[in-house]
């Protein structure tokens, strides 16, 4: 089976957001960047499938040679080879562009991905990367069993699952419990040093949108504690000040 | 022109949190100057109920009244969807994010080619283009997006817009299920939290930590929820540890919430948690450690024993 896992470059998850330039740039100083942790859970369930059932697994990135230690993190985890699209990732338009621009050539059975991605939070590029490549698109998939040719799996919805089999070749947007993550062990990192990583240049594409601003969340305002003695009291500031109740 | 609106329904009924998409298109509208609201319906619902959405703003419903559409196929809807937007007059299409609509918008725009954003928070601004604040880093921070191009999907968080109860009935249309329909996903079970109120459409959610000690200790939480009409939630470690299930778990990586009211219990608050509740409109956190970091992230707090705090919100809610 050949499978191809997108993965994203994106601020570790305790990461402070900030903003520098008049708000129009992303401050990447002290900032530890890491798979996205959907996309973290896409490279594991690959890694698995292949286990069971042989192949190989491209991993594929949109994103400047600074992304090359992620790209390499995921290779250490498994994957057997890589493609870095040398471009800054615009938007999910852009990116999902890219992506099946590459499995237009390469014909793979599987493309993983995450959910979203944990930066921008659209979700959407697994969904236009299968629109593109005239394939199904299934997000957030939490369940992933592959027999022949045909996959079973179980979509998260709201308050619940809904389990449904497609055929090969699809696209899905990964998240737990599809897979356990997997740390690298030394032999995966000393490999992945020597595994090839093939960088591409984009397709030309416009983006259709772009960011103008960014804005940090207002600062919060002290709590305000309640003598657990007079519990009952927060149940009044809810009614009657905060009018929520 | 108009504006189209995807609505999506579960088993005969229309989501409520999806019908917000109407209510924000009506205001959409009055920005663009369109007053053409479209909703878009798939699937067999009572004719009452598709009339009902114009109290919410829509002025005509298009329903493909077929039962082969009453399961949620993602390719299916965006391609029907798809092709009632190249051929009408519509250049805007407007749905509520859910686990659903995300993909359905998704394949929409990689089909027509519209620019699309998700996540939106604002009402468009069109004082030069066409541009949207959308919430960015799992809610915590804002960006505002530029679209160009003719068409557009715009995706909205839940609960940024008041629905609208107050419009008259709408024009039902019904058209039939286009024949040339590529059925790729069969969708084979359904398993469903019966009963509860769902995390998404909430306006209150109450979840608990691991400083509820065990799954056992879920009847109070339950209880004070029923109280207060809310939904219940987990912390990460409470489905990892297989305590409640995973479809409760609200979190960076997990179901992302924007209640009127969130109460804390139990839960220290780590970041990844915060994320998913960080843009709920009043935070309560109930802990025993003063230090807990939820603290510092909520509106009200109480540091004591959740076992004699609960109950006595229960009962104070019960004698409202």
């Amino acid at each position: 089976m050949k499978i191809l896992v997108c993965i994203t470059h994106v601020p570790d998850t305790t990461a402070k957001i900030s903003f520098t330039n008049d708000n129009t740039k992303f401050n990447e100083a002290g900032i530890q960047f890491i798979i996205g942790p959907y996309d973290d859970y896409a490279l594991a369930k690959a890694v698995e499938l292949k286990d069971t059932h042989g192949g190989s697994i491209t991993v594929l990135n949109v994103g400047e040679a600074s992304t090359e230690p992620t790209i390499r993190k995921a290779l250490a985890i498994g994957a057997d080879d890589a493609i870095r699209i040398n471009a800054n990732p615009m938007d999910s338009m852009y990116v999902a562009q890219q992506i099946a621009e590459i499995a237009k050539q390469e014909k793979y059975d599987l493309i993983l991905m995450g959910r979203e991605s944990i930066d921008y939070n659209n979700g959407i590029v697994h969904g236009i990367v299968g629109a593109l490549l005239d394939m199904p698109s299934i997000s957030p998939v939490m369940l992933l069993d592959i027999e022949g040719t045909t996959a079973k799996l179980a979509r998260e919805i709201e308050g619940g699952k809904e389990f449904l089999e497609v055929e090969l070749p699809f696209v899905a947007g990964c998240q737990e419990p599809i897979a356990e993550w997997k740390i690298p062990n030394m032999r995966g990192i000393m490999t992945a040093r020597t595994k090839p990583l093939k960088v591409v240049e984009p397709v030309p594409f416009n983006p259709a949108s772009g960011t103008v601003s960014y804005e940090s969340l207002p600062e919060k305002g002290s709590v305000k504690l309640i003598d657990p003695e007079n519990a009952e009291e927060l149940i009044d500031l809810l009614k009657n000040e905060e009018k929520v109740l | 022109m108009s504006v189209f609106v995807f609505l999506e329904g579960s088993e005969g009924k229309i989501k409520k949190s999806s019908k917000e998409a109407i209510s924000y298109a009506v205001e959409v509208g009055k920005i663009i100057g369109d007053d053409e609201i479209i909703a878009i319906v798939l699937g067999v619902y009572e004719d009452t109920d598709l009339e009902k959405l114009g109290n919410n703003g829509a002025t005509r419903v298009i329903n493909v009244n077929d039962e082969k559409l009453n399961e949620n196929q993602i390719s299916i809807y965006a391609q029907i969807i798809s092709e009632i937007i190249q051929s009408g007059s519509a250049n805007l299409v407007i749905m509520t994010k859910s686990s659903f609509s995300d993909n359905v918008g998704a394949r929409i725009a990689g089909k027509t080619g519209a620019s699309i954003v998700s996540n939106v928070v604002s009402l468009p601004d069109v004082s030069s283009g066409f541009s949207v604040r959308k919430s960015i880093f799992t809610g915590k921070a804002f960006a505002t997006v530029s679209l160009s191009g003719e068409k557009k999907v715009l995706i909205i968080k839940r609960n940024v817009i008041e629905l609208m109860e107050n419009g008259d009935k709408a024009d039902v249309e019904k058209n039939p299920i286009p024949d040339n329909l590529k059925f790729n996903e069969k969708i084979t079970g359904l398993e469903k939290a019966e009963g509860d109120i769902l995390l998404d459409d909430a306006e209150i959610v109450v979840s608990g930590g691991r400083g509820l000690k065990g799954p056992e200790n879920w009847g109070m939480i339950e209880e004070l929820a029923r109280a207060l009409g809310a939904a219940t939630g987990c912390s990460k470690p409470v489905s990892d540890i297989g305590w409640r299930p995973h479809h409760e778990h609200v979190g960076q990586t997990g179901v992302k919430v924007s209640p009127n009211l969130y109460i804390a219990v139990g839960i220290s608050g780590a970041i990844q948690h915060l994320a998913g509740v960080n843009s709920s409109k009043v935070l309560v956190a109930i802990n025993e450690d003063p230090d807990a970091p939820f603290f510092k992230a909520a509106d009200y707090g109480i540091v004591g024993d959740a076992f004699e705090i609960i109950p006595k919100l229960t009962e104070k809610i019960k004698s409202l």
